[in-house]
């Protein structure tokens, strides 16, 4: 398969694009704080809820809150049906992606409470644990838990010997290397990082830059759409 | 909405910095190398120190806060209340004004009941005690409760208590708002139902300026329609 013509991607964008991005901040009425994402072909649905009392009880810790994070495909969310409910990819990611989160929530204000994170993935195009993470912390933020900044993820990979920010489906599926990244975009300490594939020293260390980058500019992107939920409504 | 003012103050989210002076941190801050950050999303207030005012969130009870409450269940020598927070509160038999024995709890308050508490004491791990407000236990047997988030409780008070009172001496209202964002209105039914509205609307409108103004004309022109109806 052929990934890069003329310096274009398949889908038209730079080795360094993004995809198209949307943010929309407190889509669910009954959750404590939410998000829903629109990151390319993903969308995807993150709730937040707590903190508030734990169930099951023998969780509970004295001294802080606990996290607890469900990432889950709808059976729907890819081409071929995906049997409901969790399986060991999905419980792998449920437990990165809490902690890639996890440091910066400031746990220690609500002992003996949860904050229970859901992330739903709607439809899937490569990179949703990465954009599920983005709309996970918007939504706390949106739930008002106390957090020393905004969690920001995306993916970085190796296409036809090309490091490349971003990828979608085909370049995942089929490409050489596949890399998220997550970090605190301000501290610049990362939280998540995976790597699927061969990358040399050299490479890897370009795409981990790069994948700073497109977190950069999501941070951006997160605090942008967090403004506009309250300036938004004062244009209509 | 026809006219609406501008955020009389900053949106900040977590992470943002504030300012660069760390002795100026305050409530929804921190402070790191020096500097204060944002550790919430909400309203950045800046004038001798730098706090954030909350835009969401869940009620965590302060010593001293008087807050409505629910009787969730009653143990043997305790009333479990709910006041809408992540934690339990427990009232002691003892708190209350006169000596009574455990069978008769649920007679003096029993499970669904609201009341008015003051919030006596609040430990590290949450536990929370609660004791009726001014000696006196205020179980609230008419009116209705209404609830908003407990950020806008101070929207809804107003500088110096000015909303209430504005509320109280346009209808024929009695208003008792909790800490906890509960609020309890007594009074003529026309009355508690333009009241809730009013109520929901400064909840919706908490972060504009402007508000008192807008809500004045509200009720004025609610009153009149009511009377019109007649």
């Amino acid at each position: 398969m052929e990934f890069m013509k003329n310096g274009k991607r398949i889908d038209n964008r730079l080795p360094n694009e993004l995809r198209p991005i949307k943010f929309e901040v407190g889509a669910l009425e009954r959750a404590d704080g939410s998000c829903y994402v629109e990151h390319g072909g993903n969308k995807i649905m993150a709730a937040v809820y707590g903190p508030r009392a734990v169930h099951p009880r023998h969780l509970q810790q004295a001294n802080r809150a606990i996290i607890r994070y469900r990432y889950n495909m709808a059976s729907f969310s890819v081409e071929e049906r995906r049997r409901p409910g969790p399986d060991r990819r999905s419980i792998e990611i449920s437990k990165v992606s809490r902690e890639a989160i996890d440091p910066v929530i400031i746990k220690e204000f609500y002992p003996r409470s949860t904050i229970d994170i859901f992330v739903e993935i709607l439809q899937a195009d490569a990179g949703t644990r990465s954009a599920g993470i983005n709309a996970a912390s918007v939504a706390l933020a949106d739930a008002g838990v106390p957090m020393r900044g905004l969690i920001s993820s995306c993916a970085v990979g190796k296409v036809d010997d090309t490091v490349v920010l971003d990828l979608v489906k085909e370049e995942d599926n089929y490409g050489q290397a596949d890399m998220p990244v997550a970090m605190d975009v301000r501290t610049g300490e990362v939280t998540l990082l995976q790597m699927d594939g061969h990358l040399t020293l050299d490479e890897f260390e370009q795409a981990l830059e790069l994948g700073k980058i497109g977190c950069a500019s999501i941070a951006k992107m997160q605090r942008e759409a967090l403004i506009q939920k309250y300036r938004g409504e004062e244009d209509e | 909405m026809k006219k609406q003012e501008k955020v009389d103050k900053t949106i900040v989210v977590p992470g943002d910095l504030l300012s660069e002076d760390a002795a100026k941190a305050a409530e929804g801050t921190y402070v790191e190398n020096g500097k204060v950050y944002s550790l919430i999303y909400g309203l950045a207030d800046e004038r001798e120190k730098v706090r954030v005012i909350p835009l969401s969130g869940k009620y965590l009870p302060a010593t001293g806060d008087v807050v409505v409450g629910m009787v969730s269940d009653i143990s043997f020598s305790n009333w479990k209340v709910d006041i809408n927070s992540p934690y339990e509160a427990l009232m002691h038999i003892s708190e209350y004004p006169r000596r009574i024995e455990s069978s008769e709890m649920a007679k003096i308050m029993g499970v669904g009941d609201l009341a008015i508490f003051k919030v006596v004491d609040v430990d590290p791990s949450m536990k929370i005690e609660l004791a009726p407000r001014e000696g006196q236990l205020r179980v609230l047997r008419s009116g209705r409760v209404v609830e908003v988030s407990y950020t806008k409780v101070p929207r809804v008070i107003g500088r110096a208590g000015s909303m209430i009172s504005l509320l109280k001496s346009k209808l024929d209202v009695n208003i008792f708002v909790g800490k906890n964002g509960r609020i309890w209105i007594n009074g003529k039914v026309e009355d508690e139902d333009l009241a809730v509205k009013v109520i929901k609307r400064i909840e919706q409108e908490a972060h504009t300026s402007g508000l008192t103004d807008r809500i004045t004309k509200l009720l004025e022109e609610e009153k009149h329609g009511v009377h019109e109806k007649r």
